[in-house]
């Protein structure tokens, strides 16, 4: 062949910035014809940019377009729309389905590409009267299936398929196109059963015998190395490795995703709280939260500690603490300081002195229309009766506005809210000082037990560091043992005393947070489901 | 000192549109028209004070109709357009106490004792439907007064009324569809403390009536119930993770909205002098939900002074319009700039709705 030598795809140079952040610096990726690339990093690390530019989404053009080049096959080429990059021959199957849950899989596969017939009435008012022609459609949504070497029930309705089969239409439907040259899996074993993923990496093996380019996005490494020619690593928005898969190991590429170059975060000084008493104990904890399921989860949270409880996203970290406050459907037994807290019911748990700081901060954490007075005191005013007047022998409760507004100032003075005073809306404040308020009102309850979940997501460096800051202090100063949730790793490994890994809806392991980070990336990707 | 001056009128203008923003466009634009109305008045040959009156009265009968708007926007249920059920609740109260003998100003009291377990009970059942469709709470709202006065048009006839100043007196049975209040409670409050100056009168009475309800929703909303409430409709979320039982504080909202439009009916007829029954209460949500509208509420957030000064707008253009618009172009206009100015009102406040809402 005379293009033998060209590859198939050709990413030079690649930037992109969001605002002024930079999140993609110069990546270089080849890709053959035929050839599977696995793709890994950790959340954030830029992998879903460099795919959303390759597919031409949006977001990107709007953000102000990325600099580099993308060549198909030797040719420079520039996707303005997601229609350019599927005219090109690039299909994607996202985390997502979009699909017609009423629909049969032969007509989503073929979704606005069916072959049709003329008819009379078409005759009379053009081609969009055309019939259906479902023999051919047949044939075609066959062929589709063939190719992907999974065989579905093509005459099935998708809203009563089997999550998995879902997930092969899809694939299919991006198979039946005929130009198909390169196809983007994101994460399609994320929802897959065990077996179902082993047929899925037998069908990218077979897709890439017919000469389809795939690029393989998955947490779970060890299907990476079952199934690619080449891994790509790609961490803080570089590209940190570049290997053909057989000269790797997961421990190496576990390394790579989490590794930092430079230690400057991590100087806590990690506390041994061995003979400590249990604070809380947790046994067979499952949480019905959508898209962070937690399965089985049994811990031991120690007095006066810092516990971090980290692991990739969709794993179920986030349930541990909207499970256990009430804010989703769970079960197993919590026993905090020898009670059972009974779940289901934020009431009880806020009456036990435990606190919850949401990951939802706009959603959950704040009344965003009301002053900051409100948003610091109404829990506590709610369940522990603060800030109240009251008369007539206490039947009417009145709300003392002097007390709010005390209480309120001085959490702004110590947490350094920058608002322009207490009777600011929440609204108007910027997400890290959204989120010391959201410390605030815990802190206002004055917990026993606190619940941090995510809190340095989307905030500035500095910010983060105050945040960090206030939590260290209000564990060491009042005592409270604090739990804190964090997709970050390094974050956590700079405040916590231990860190328990979630991975797959359970416990991956508790460890030091002194360990090194690569046992930590071991044991997120060890029960990836 | 030109650029001193060029300074300060800037600012000046930006003030000036700063207060425009704060005290919204609409609301301005009526209040503009009103004031218009208001100096014609003298110029078409109607008498200012008689139409301060007049507009004084609207005011007093309507405004706790307005007030019963104020919980349900607060926890989150949004316009109580299902204002009839308590309406209904109110008539059935009015006329039971006719029915049991009572007369004069034991009458109104007894009105209020009677329809405060209906409107509670009804109010009840209302809030347990609002809670199971969250988010569809107008529309729901709407059909549950419709059908609910729809129901009563048929209970009005068949309930075994007896008390010969109420049924028709032809059959002896079923209530007629104006029942007069002389004798009853006609005016009760109105004439309490009545200040009357030349052509100006004041219902002091019934002015001092709606004060003291709406202190003490006021008062209520400075409680700690009412700061849940108030939560509840700003973020349900949040509410719920601070240990707020949602549901049960919009129940509350509910029963209160129903009670307080009973007691709004009930003053509105000691002031009108006659109870409407049958399709009367049909619209009766509408003036109301425009009126607190106008007032500057949203859809979820809502004041006393928005209760006041909506219903003052309001009524004032409904008491001025007919008079000085007729005498001016002799032509019946009121009728169509009142349903113009109400339903324009409520369209433009649900097209903005989202910019409430989190």
């Amino acid at each position: 062949m005379a293009n033998a030598n060209t590859p198939l795809l050709e990413m030079r140079n690649i930037k992109k910035d969001f605002f002024g952040n930079q999140v993609l610096s110069d990546i270089n990726l080849t890709l053959r014809e035929g050839e599977v690339l696995g793709l890994c990093g950790e959340n954030g690390a830029g992998k879903s940019t460099l795919m959303k530019i390759l597919f031409g989404m949006d977001v990107i053009r709007e953000t102000g377009g990325y600099e580099g080049d993308i060549l198909i096959s030797g040719e420079k080429v520039k996707f303005n729309t997601p229609f350019d990059a599927l005219a090109a021959g690039i299909g994607m199957v996202h985390q997502e389905f979009s699909l017609i849950p009423g629909f049969t899989a032969t007509e989503n596969i073929l979704l606005n590409r069916e072959p049709k017939k003329k008819n009379v009435i078409s005759e009379v008012f053009g081609d969009r009267l055309n019939t259906l022609d479902y023999n051919e459609m047949t044939g075609r949504a066959e062929a589709a299936i063939d190719k992907m070497g999974f065989s579905i029930d093509k005459n099935m309705v998708i809203s009563e398929m089997p999550v998995g089969h879902k997930q092969f239409t899809e694939i299919a439907r991006e198979l039946s196109k005929e130009q198909l040259k390169l196809l983007i899996l994101d994460e399609p074993t994320a929802v897959l059963t065990e077996k179902e993923a082993e047929a899925l990496l037998a069908s990218i093996r077979s897709m890439s015998k017919q000469g389809i380019a795939v690029i393989f996005i998955t947490h779970r490494l060890h299907e990476i190395l079952a199934v690619c020619d080449k891994v790509v690593v790609m961490r803080d928005g570089l590209v940190v490795a570049d290997v053909a898969a057989k000269d790797t190991t997961v421990e190496e590429i576990s390394k790579w995703m989490v590794g930092r170059s430079v230690d400057t975060t991590a100087k806590a000084e990690v506390r041994d709280n061995e003979g400590a008493k249990i604070a809380m104990s947790i046994k067979r904890l499952w949480v019905d939260m959508p898209g962070e399921t937690v399965r089985d989860v049994s811990l031991d949270i120690r007095e006066g500690e810092i516990l971090g409880i980290g692991g990739l996203a969709g794993q179920g970290k986030l349930g541990i603490p909207n499970g256990i406050m009430g804010l989703y459907e769970a079960g197993g037994t919590v026993i905090f300081q020898g009670q059972e807290i009974p779940l289901n019911s934020p009431r009880k748990c806020l009456d036990a002195s435990l606190a919850f700081v949401s990951e939802d901060r706009r959603g959950v954490g704040l009344l965003l229309d009301e002053t900051l007075e409100w948003n610091v005191a109404f829990p506590a005013m709610q369940v522990q009766n603060k800030f109240l007047k009251n008369y007539l022998g206490g039947l009417v409760k009145w709300r003392d506005e002097k007390a709010i507004r005390e209480v309120t100032e001085r959490y702004i003075d110590e947490l350094a809210i920058k608002c322009t005073g207490s009777k600011q809306k929440a609204r108007e404040l910027s997400g890290g000082n959204q989120q010391k308020v959201c410390l605030a009102k815990a802190f206002a309850l004055e917990p026993k037990f606190l619940f941090v979940s995510e809190p340095t997501r989307g905030i500035d460096v500095g910010a983060k560091a105050l945040v960090l800051e206030a939590l260290r202090r209000f564990n060491r100063d009042s005592g409270v043992t604090v739990v804190m949730i964090s997709s970050e790793l390094e974050e956590l490994r700079s405040i916590c005393d231990r860190i328990a890994i979630v991975s797959g809806g359970k416990i991956a392991g508790i460890r030091p947070a002194s360990d090194p980070s690569e046992d930590f990336g071991m044991l997120m990707v060890s029960m990836v489901k | 000192m030109n650029e001193t001056l060029d300074r300060t009128n800037l600012t000046l203008r930006d003030r000036l549109k700063a207060a425009v923003e704060s005290f919204g466009l609409p609301r301005l634009i009526i209040a503009g028209f009103l004031l218009l109305l208001f100096i014609a008045a003298p110029f078409v040959g109607s008498d200012f004070w008689t139409q301060i009156s007049n507009t004084l009265n609207r005011f007093s009968w309507n405004a706790v109709m307005v007030l019963a708007m104020v919980p349900m926007i607060h926890s989150g249920c949004g316009l109580n357009f299902g204002l009839p059920l308590g309406i209904i609740s109110g008539l059935l109260g009015a006329t039971l106490s006719i029915e049991f003998g009572f007369t004069g100003p034991l009458s109104f009291l007894m009105a209020i004792v009677i329809s405060t377990p209906i409107s509670l009970i009804l109010g009840a059942g209302y809030g347990w439907l609002l809670n199971k469709i969250k988010g569809g709470e107008m529309m729901i709202a709407t059909y549950v007064g419709f059908s609910s006065v729809s129901f009563m048009c048929m209970m009005w006839l068949l309930l075994p009324y007896h008390s010969p100043t109420m049924v028709w007196g032809f059959s002896g049975k079923g209530l007629r569809t104006t029942i007069s209040l002389e004798g009853f409670y006609d005016k009760v409050l109105a004439n309490f403390l009545q200040i009357n100056i030349g052509n100006l009168s004041i219902p002091t009475g019934t002015l001092l009536f709606f004060a003291l309800l709406a202190f003490g929703m006021w008062a209520f909303l400075h409680t700690k119930t009412g700061t849940a409430m108030t939560a509840v409709g700003s973020n349900p979320t949040f509410a719920k993770a601070a240990g707020v039982n949602v549901d049960k504080m919009r129940l509350l909202s509910v029963m209160l909205s129903t009670w307080l439009a009973a007691i709004g009916i009930l003053v509105y007829e000691q002031g009108f002098g006659f109870i409407q029954l049958y399709m009367a209460p049909f619209y009766m949500a509408l003036p109301a939900v425009s009126a607190i509208l106008i007032g500057g509420a949203s859809v979820n957030k809502a004041s006393i002074t928005n209760v006041i000064i909506g219903t003052i707008l309001f009524q004032g253009i409904v008491t001025m319009t007919p008079t000085v618009m007729n005498n001016m172009i002799h032509m019946d206009m009121s009728e169509v700039i009142r349903v113009v100015a109400s339903q324009g009102m409520i369209l433009y406040a649900l097209t903005r709705k989202t910019e409430g809402a989190k």
